[in-house]
């Protein structure tokens, strides 16, 4: 039975590997390339430089700039969107007044909340920018109407003009449109926990809180763990780079207080004519997604709990 | 059905990882895909030269232009195409025209390749950087079709037709002209005539001191004097660079242009700085300028919530719908007022240059095609076509007798003839362009006029800026 596996195998997988290997792994390898030459992406004249990109990029102010909110946004970013997210699933499922006949159930009006919270989803990252960008116009935006109609005439930030709230600001856009979809992940996630649980739970007097993190959170740990990682790398990545690019000022400003990698590599090919440069920008990149990949599953490492 | 058992995850993972590894030496051939050729296409034959072919253009062979699709959009060029089709009408159907908002994207794979268009109009967001493509040797030298005579007077040169300073902003530090600048832009304070007559009952201030109080009566009627593009505070030196030349004469600026160490020490650009900052502490600019981008701010200056905005005279074109709101908008530009009698440049001194690059990339097919179309644009005809469409000057000097020309635009003719020789026009914003938006704007004149740093924090922070940009070698560097 084992002649001829690997050829019965090779052959079904031959053509996926093969996308695979020239739409994936040769854009990586070209990146990781193009990285030690002085590349303009304006012309294919161009030579090695060795370590040159690499050592100017220790010296670049701006890339560490970069680095810093970067890293900032994958710090915060996943940890604020997937605890809202928990607690409004949490809220619509389970944390409601308890009613006759069902054990648990969600607040009242749980079925709308749902909907709204996926709405922002349904917008694309470009329009979402641009409300928020509306809102926080200091100078006709509904931030700072509110502020004047209920008597804080004092209290009108700049928003994104402040390097002290920019990257605050962006955060709190970007939390807005994404905590939805988590809502309803979890929401999902909750759905399947059996409600046995709970029973016996409220039966030994356990109150809503103790619930959450002895029940649900356990329960639902291997989709925090998914979640946590898709955010991380919207954090990193396009997402992150669509918001700043379209919201900040300069963009990246003021004062590199938004600058981020992707929007730093986007900045060096298309504005200055330096791809090669660039690419080892995105070669850094790459290696702060892959640290950060590493230390969420070893931190995530659970028992599977089957049920 | 075969067992698995000796078949791990683990197995196929390593499996697939030397996979990847095999890939790797396939790469150095792939990697051709981003750099292959350099040899260029085949060129196309030349033509007849003859009285009304100066450029010796092939009659019969296809021309392909692309075009930004700016604010200025593309139907000028559409225009100037169909005049080349009539010039030589064996081309109808060959000369192709696409107008796009993303040149690089677009155009940078035809670049690595070897075959880009005939003629492009590189400006925009995604500008193709101009130091680059001029060191890498991608474009074509225009002194053919500067030398070439001018469709309306076959005894004049193009060279000759052109506004001054026109040709010399196409060059990058040698003879040869790389660039063709096409629309013609005046910077300045911009302003409406009859707000500034109804709020602060004045003309438009000559001098400093006058801009002050002018500011000043502004502020108690509750109107503030300036407000600015915070979101992109590089449209602070449209009025302040011109400003610092007044002062200090137009050596500042070419000081300035050429990195020189200390440039910025100048006592003429603190004495500005501080003018501007003057502004700033007295509460004349518009609460949440900083915050503003470009239409939000024009929005709020046409609205009437701000006397100046610095500007360049596409506003008239962008903000239009605003402006037309108020038939009686009158809007002008102001040079910048005087700061003190000892001022080197007299009154008037503004900031004028060229917009719209035009390029003919060396690699084309057809150069002598792609230059006699902008022998066209630059005709008369074309130019009063593209005045009337999107009212904003071209680099054609004149050509705009027995046009009635909007308010605006008339303002900036007339500021034009006032200003005489003393136009300036400083290239840190063509030659170093992150210098100047990123570092300079962002980093220093946005965080000063947010009063967030003083003119001598902004000062040192650009002189170090500028010190950086000389002393990194990836930054090809220019002089004038």
């Amino acid at each position: 039975m084992q002649h001829g596996k690997y050829r019965f195998i090779v052959g079904f997988l031959v053509i996926p590997l093969a996308i695979y290997a020239i739409f994936v792994i040769s854009p990586f390898v070209q990146a990781i390339y193009y990285s030690f030459t002085d590349w303009t992406g304006l012309s294919s004249d161009m030579k090695m430089v060795g370590f040159d990109n690499y050592t100017r990029l220790f010296k670049d102010s701006v890339f560490w700039a970069a680095v810093g909110n970067s890293v900032t946004l994958l710090l915060l970013l996943p940890v604020v969107t997937l605890s809202l997210g928990l607690f409004f699933a949490f809220m619509l499922n389970v944390g409601g007044r308890r009613r006759k006949k069902a054990v648990i159930g969600g607040v009242r009006g749980s079925g709308t909340y749902k909907i709204l919270y996926f709405f922002p989803q349904v917008l694309s990252i470009p329009i979402v920018a641009l409300l928020f960008q509306f809102a926080y116009n200091p100078e006709s935006g509904a931030l700072n109407a509110f502020f004047k109609a209920i008597g804080l005439d004092n209290v009108q930030p700049d928003w994104l003009g402040d390097p002290q709230l920019a990257l605050w600001c962006i955060m709190g856009a970007m939390i807005w449109a994404n905590v939805g979809f988590y809502v309803v992940l979890f929401s999902a996630g909750m759905s399947s926990i059996p409600k046995d649980f709970y029973e016996a739970a409220l039966l030994d007097g356990a109150n809503r809180f103790n619930t959450f993190f002895r029940i649900t959170l356990p329960l639902l740990w291997d989709t925090v763990q998914t979640g946590w990682i898709y955010m991380g790398i919207l954090a990193l990545d396009v997402s992150a780079f669509a918001f700043v690019q379209i919201m900040s000022v300069g963009p990246g400003g003021p004062d590199y207080s938004t600058e981020v990698l992707p929007l730093y590599v986007y900045q060096k090919t298309f504005r200055d004519g330096q791809a090669g440069y660039a690419t080892s920008i995105g070669v850094s990149l790459l290696i702060v997604t892959l640290i950060f990949s590493a230390i969420v599953m070893r931190l995530g490492r659970r028992e599977r709990l089957e049920f | 059905m075969g067992s698995t058992s000796d078949f791990s995850r683990r197995d196929l993972i390593k499996r697939a990882a030397a996979l990847g590894i095999v890939t790797v030496p396939a790469m150095s051939a792939l990697s051709a895909c981003a750099s292959s050729g350099d040899g260029g296409g085949e060129k196309v034959e030349k033509g007849q030269k003859s009285a009304k072919n100066p450029l010796a253009v092939n009659d019969s062979a296809a021309l392909d232009v692309v075009i930004f699709d700016g604010g200025f959009g593309d139907k000028y060029a559409k225009d100037a195409q169909a005049e080349y089709v009539a010039a030589f009408p064996k081309t109808k159907g060959k000369v192709k025209l696409a107008s796009t908002q993303k040149i690089q994207s677009t155009l940078q794979p035809r670049f690595n390749g070897g075959n880009p268009p005939d003629l492009v109009d590189n400006s925009g967001a995604e500008q193709m950087d101009f130091g680059t493509l001029v060191s890498k040797n991608q474009l074509a030298d225009l002194t053919p079709l500067l030398d070439a005579p001018s469709i309306d007077d076959p005894d004049k040169k193009v060279r000759d037709t052109l506004r001054p300073g026109v040709v010399e902003m196409g060059q990058f530090g040698g003879k040869e002209t790389w660039i063709m600048y096409y629309a013609y832009t005046v910077y300045g304070v911009w302003y409406s005539k009859t707000n500034l007559q109804k709020v602060a009952d004045a003309e438009y201030p000559k001098t400093w001191d006058e801009m002050l109080a002018v500011c000043e009566k502004a502020k108690k009627k509750g109107v503030a004097g300036w407000t600015y593009p915070g979101k992109y505070p590089y449209y602070l030196p449209f009025s302040l660079y011109p400003f610092i030349a007044k002062i200090g004469g137009e050596e500042v600026l070419r000081k300035i242009d050429n990195l020189e160490p200390n440039a910025w020490k100048d006592p003429a650009v603190k004495a500005a700085f501080d003018a501007y900052y003057e502004l700033y502490k007295k509460g004349y600019i518009l609460k949440g300028s900083p915050g503003l981008d470009h239409l939000q701010s024009q929005k709020a200056w046409a609205e009437g919530k701000a006397l100046f905005i610095p500007n360049g005279s596409w506003v008239e074109n962008e903000s239009a719908k605003q402006i037309e709101k108020n038939p009686d908008f009158q809007l002008s530009v102001g040079a910048p007022s005087s700061l003190s009698s000892s001022d080197k440049m007299p009154f008037g001194t503004i900031w004028a240059s060229g917009g719209e690059p035009y390029i003919v990339p060396r690699q084309a097919k057809n150069v002598p095609g792609g230059m006699e179309m902008l022998r066209i644009m630059l005709s008369k005809k074309s130019s009063q076509n593209f005045i009337k469409q999107v009212s904003s000057l071209t680099s054609l000097n004149g050509g705009t007798e027995g046009l009635k020309l909007p308010p605006g635009l008339a303002s900036a003719q007339q500021a034009l003839e006032q200003a005489g020789k003393n136009i300036v026009n400083p290239r840190l914003q063509d030659w170093y362009v992150a210098l100047q938006k990123e570092k300079i704007g962002v980093g220093a004149l946005g965080e000063m006029m947010a009063g967030r740093m003083t003119p001598d924090e902004a000062i040192t922070k650009i002189q170090k800026y500028a010190d950086e940009t000389r002393e990194d070698s990836s930054v090809k560097k220019y002089k004038r």
